[in-house]
């Protein structure tokens, strides 16, 4: 496998993606280290989620996708996926007539060794005891449970997590935050997230999109200390200001701090609190 | 009381006769969003190949016994060949543009029977079926032919069999889940193109069946039969949900009854109108069909 001092996992160079006839995506440069969690950000409609579809081509691309030293943009999605790609999609993309096992046995790639469902059931033990209820009846994290534990049944190379945390209670987004990040311990990451605390204490770098192409590439750390940078690309911080340095989780809807990395950081965090509340909207999903 | 039973019993046959071909047109749609035009073309091309078979062309094939399910397997293998050359030549190209594929199915769909005319001629052609099955049985003081009760056990064994494939195999399993979300089966590292070409082989296999055996409900094989058939098959398949076996089976069996009563006790032809008003008025009172599924 890749090592850590080899350079990036996979390596974006001008994605275009043209949707009838509307450009969606101008060029986005983006890498995934090798290692731990890359973030993808940008405010709604920046096109992260096309960047993500256009890498795995469930949508026309043009432009460069090398994972690992391989060119992929020529690929059909399922061989590229067959090359080891866990995707969690932005609504989850749980089939709701099959059942909890079935979802994750379509998830099993023949021939690609043994599914660790060990891993996943020590993760997820409710996957075990909901294993034969529809998932459609699944509650929306016991969803996100499916679609993140179908990322960890084969020893992909490489997971894509499209807002994993969207519309979840507080205490879910917890439970996800924890599982990405152990995750993250074996699989390189890339997590496209609105919420910054989140990122925060995830993700090791990070890009940023805006109308489709990438502003700003480097460590995670770095952006989220810089508060004029953070207005600048992301338009946080003008209403947090006030905001309760421990930003308490408020209602089930809003993708809230499940909890501010260190004390110390009380102001970013506040930060953070502004901006999911300005974001809500897209969020609030039922 | 004979009429009552010998109706039933011929709705049941018809309704096992639309339920083969609406089978395989609901899978297709439910899975590839496409409107096969040309499934009534397969079911021609079946019902030809056996009868084709069963006159004597095919070493080993005639018209009673073995040689008989010989040629009946033989028009369900042509029937099972064009459904695949159809997905692989004319529908896989198209994939990515819905208005031409559906104009394309529609174009194979009038080619076929025209073909089948050219070298045959348009005229209905006897069908030569083995003497046991041309004969009747009582049943409670009617007369019914035994093809009814071939077809109804083929029908049954075909809702048991796609039940079984969908339920219980990995296949079936993609196919389920394709019916559902597409793009996401591919996004899982599966190649849903190999679930198009094997759906379209049941498909085209059941709908060959379905000539093959119409050709001894009718008596005859034409080269239009296929396309009328279609009409009714594509009722049922809206009725039953898109993508649904076991609404095709439930829609296929009402609309093969309601369509006999009524020709039978109003006007003939009342009951195809019959057939289209219960398709509105279902269609008006539950738009996703009788599984709830979108149509």
């Amino acid at each position: 496998m890749t090592s850590q001092l080899t350079g990036p996992l996979l390596t974006v160079r001008g994605l275009r993606v043209v949707i009838g006839g509307r450009h969606i995506l101008h060029g986005v440069d983006l890498d995934v280290a090798a290692c731990g969690i890359t973030a993808l950000l940008g405010r709604n409609g920046a096109g992260k989620t096309t960047t993500v579809r256009g890498i795995l081509g469930l949508v026309p691309r043009t432009g460069s996708v090398l994972l690992g030293a391989e060119e992929t943009v020529r690929l059909a999605t399922h061989s590229l996926v067959r090359r080891g790609i866990g995707y969690a999609p932005e609504d989850r993309g749980v089939f709701a007539s099959l059942t909890v096992a079935e979802n994750l046995r379509l998830a099993e790639r023949v021939g690609a060794g043994e599914p660790d469902y060990p891993l996943v059931h020590e993760l997820f033990p409710e996957l075990r005891t909901r294993a034969r209820q529809a998932a459609g009846t699944l509650s929306g994290g016991q969803q996100q449970m499916v679609a993140i534990a179908r990322t960890l049944l084969n020893g992909n190379r490489l997971i894509i997590a499209d807002e994993p945390t969207k519309g979840l209670a507080p205490k879910v987004v917890t439970e996800v935050a924890q599982v990405l990040e152990r995750a993250a311990e074996a699989v390189p990451v890339l997590l496209v997230e609105q919420n910054l605390a989140l990122v925060r204490r995830l993700a090791a770098h990070c890009a940023v999109l805006a109308d489709g192409r990438t502003l700003h590439r480097g460590a995670a750390a770095a952006l989220l200390a810089d508060a004029e940078a953070l207005r600048r690309l992301l338009g946080v911080g003008r209403h947090g200001a006030d905001a309760p340095a421990e930003a308490q989780p408020r209602t089930a809807l809003e993708p809230t701090a499940p909890r501010p990395a260190a004390a110390d950081e009380g102001r970013p965090a506040a930060a953070d609190a502004g901006n999911a509340a300005r974001t809500a909207g897209k969020e609030a999903t039922p | 009381m004979a009429t009552i039973v010998l109706l039933t019993c011929t709705g049941l046959g018809l309704g096992a006769l639309y339920f083969l071909v609406a089978s395989g047109l609901s899978l297709i749609f439910g899975l590839m969003d496409v409107l096969n035009f040309a499934h009534g073309a397969l079911l021609s091309i079946g019902a030809y190949g056996a009868w084709w078979a069963a006159g004597g062309n095919l070493p080993g094939a005639g018209r009673s016994g073995f040689g008989f399910v010989l040629a009946v397997a033989f028009g369900t293998a042509v029937g099972t060949l064009a459904a695949v050359l159809l997905e692989l030549a004319v529908i896989r190209p198209l994939y990515t543009r819905p208005r031409e594929q559906i104009l394309a199915t529609v174009g194979v769909g009038l080619a076929a029977p025209a073909l089948l005319s050219a070298i045959w001629g348009s005229d209905a052609r006897t069908f030569p079926g083995p003497v046991a099955l041309s004969g009747t049985f009582p049943l409670l003081g009617a007369a019914i032919p035994v093809n009814r009760l071939v077809l109804v056990a083929a029908a049954l064994v075909l809702l048991v069999a796609l039940r079984l494939f969908l339920g219980r195999t990995r296949h079936g399993l993609v196919v389920r889940a394709g019916v559902e979300d597409r793009s996401m089966v591919t996004a899982l590292g599966i190649d849903v193109r190999k679930a198009f070409t094997l759906v379209f082989a049941i498909g085209g296999a059941a709908a060959a069946l379905a000539g093959a055996l119409g050709g001894l409900y009718f008596g005859s094989v034409d080269p239009g039969q296929g396309t009328s058939l279609l009409i009714f098959a594509f009722v049922v398949v809206v009725m039953g949900g898109m993508g649904s076996i076991t609404g095709a089976a439930v829609a296929a069996v009402g609309v093969g009854l309601v369509q006999q009563f009524a020709n039978y006790y109003t006007a003939a032809g009342l009951g195809d109108l019959a057939v289209v008003v219960m398709l509105a008025v279902l269609v008006l009172i539950r738009p996703r069909g009788l599984t709830g599924r979108l149509a």
